[in-house]
């Protein structure tokens, strides 16, 4: 039996409450692997507007984070791309969107830097490049030239993990750790939407990847309520047509 | 299946050695590991798996294993799970030997642009700047021409750039093309094309190799 000893384990209509029209919402996952969908199917039930989005990307329309983008209850996205969202790029083009595109590793390490206390980082990624570079200030050590990047945090992060512990203690399942133990530590506040809830002490410290000082809240997850695009589409192997 | 796109992920999977690390893009280059024999490589994906192996059979997907254009995978002994910014430490510290990656356009020096149309796709960069300026060794696959019949391989690219000179090889239906400090240089032509047609349909100077291979 689960003990609620720590008063993190909270309901998801109680979960979804923190996530209010305007706020910045930070979302994990990849693709849509990964991201929480009975919180994301909760936030969409509620009816939030004008989100600003901080996620790995825009997902598909009908999985993760798409149905935000197409539902248009997000203003602005900070994503590495949409083009799995057609509908995003349609937003995009007639304006009811705003996408700040940022390469993936900067993004997740703008991301972890927020989530670390961090001031800044330098990476030299993009630093040559006119589109990357504009407008931010760069920085030269060792005669190396880097962009300073801004750490990333939000009023709210959102994670999915397989288990948790009472203490918000997580570990997650293969590919779909992804983003999400970054974004847990870049949240004011975090809730872990979480496959199963166990005893404490019942998780091997050894193994814990997210510590639970970081998360505030966990809620049971429902499981995934949307297909994968996988299940949908004939196609194996991930191809698509460039 | 085009067997065009079979044929150019063939000559791409000749690229990569037993032991390599190596991290492919979508589209063509996700065809490479049905070319690739007895060979291991080490297979990285930037969602955070290093040892991706085969696809998996019809039935046995697992949704939480997936590769980073979100199709299931399974995975090798030796394989390991890690959050997406250890994936780019890799990447960005050039642990990757070789990435292959689709192409719109790459210019003489070897820049790449292969993340967006102006006014028409913008599907954003993904992990493509990183890959493509960090990885030791950068492939590009992709048509010789567009479809409407333009050359891609060109003198400057007119689209935005992913990134400046870090292209090292470049393998279409048509050519296999070596980017150097002397500019391009010609290498294999693939048949039923002969050189006429590659320098034709290349908007860039291209030096002939000596050794130039013919491949029927």
């Amino acid at each position: 039996m689960v003990r609620n000893e720590y008063g993190k384990i909270i309901s998801i209509e109680q979960a979804a409450s923190y996530i209010t029209d305007g706020c910045s919402l930070m979302v994990g996952g990849f693709g849509g692997v990964g991201s929480p969908p009975s919180l994301l199917q909760a936030i969409i039930e509620k009816g939030v507007r004008e989100l600003t989005l901080i996620c790995n990307d825009t997902a598909f329309p009908h999985l993760g984070v798409g149905p935000l983008i197409c539902e248009g209850r997000v203003k602005k996205a900070i994503v590495s791309h949409i083009g799995s969202n057609p509908i995003a790029g349609q937003r995009l083009h007639d304006g009811t969107l705003d996408v700040e595109f940022c390469p993936q590793g900067v993004l997740v390490e703008r991301i972890r830097a927020g989530g670390a206390g961090l001031g800044g980082i330098l990476v030299d990624i993009g630093v040559d490049h006119e589109w990357l570079a504009a407008g931010k200030q760069v920085i030269e050590v060792d005669g190396k030239r880097f962009l300073l990047e801004l750490p990333l945090t939000a009023d709210v992060s959102i994670v999915y993990a397989k288990k948790a512990d009472p203490f918000g203690n997580l570990i997650y399942d293969k590919s779909a750790r992804n983003t999400n133990p970054l974004v847990a530590m870049a949240g004011t506040i975090t809730i872990a939407e979480v496959e199963e809830i166990v005893p404490l002490g019942a998780l091997d410290p050894e193994a814990i990847v997210t510590p639970g000082v970081f998360v505030h809240y966990i809620v049971q997850s429902n499981g995934v309520n949307w297909k994968w695009i996988w299940e949908e589409s004939a196609s194996p192997n991930g191809q698509r047509k460039n | 299946m085009d067997m065009g796109r079979e044929r150019i992920a063939k000559r791409a999977a000749q690229e990569l050695m037993d032991g390599m690390v190596v991290n492919l893009g979508i589209g063509i280059p996700s065809l490479i590991p049905n070319f690739l024999g007895d060979k291991r490589i080490f297979f990285q994906a930037e969602n955070g798996v290093l040892g991706i192996g085969k696809s998996p059979s019809k039935g046995k997907e697992d949704a939480n294993l997936c590769n980073a254009a979100g199709y299931p995978v399974t995975v090798v002994s030796g394989a390991s799970y890690f959050d997406s910014a250890t994936a780019f430490a890799m990447i960005r510290k050039g642990l990757i030997d070789v990435t292959v990656l689709g192409g719109l356009q790459v210019s003489e020096k070897g820049d790449l642009a292969n993340w967006m149309v102006p006014g028409k796709r913008v599907p954003g960069v993904g992990g493509g700047m990183e890959l493509a300026q960090k990885t030791k060794k950068v492939i590009v696959v992709m048509s010789h021409v567009s479809k409407d019949n333009e050359p891609k391989i060109v003198s400057t690219c007119t689209l935005p750039l992913t990134a400046r000179r870090c292209v090292n090889l470049i393998i279409t239906d048509r050519a296999v093309i070596e980017v150097t400090d002397e500019g391009l240089l010609l290498t294999e032509v693939m048949a039923p094309y002969d050189v006429e047609d590659v320098v034709r349909y290349t908007a860039a100077p291209l030096r002939i190799a000596a050794s130039l291979k013919r491949v029927e």
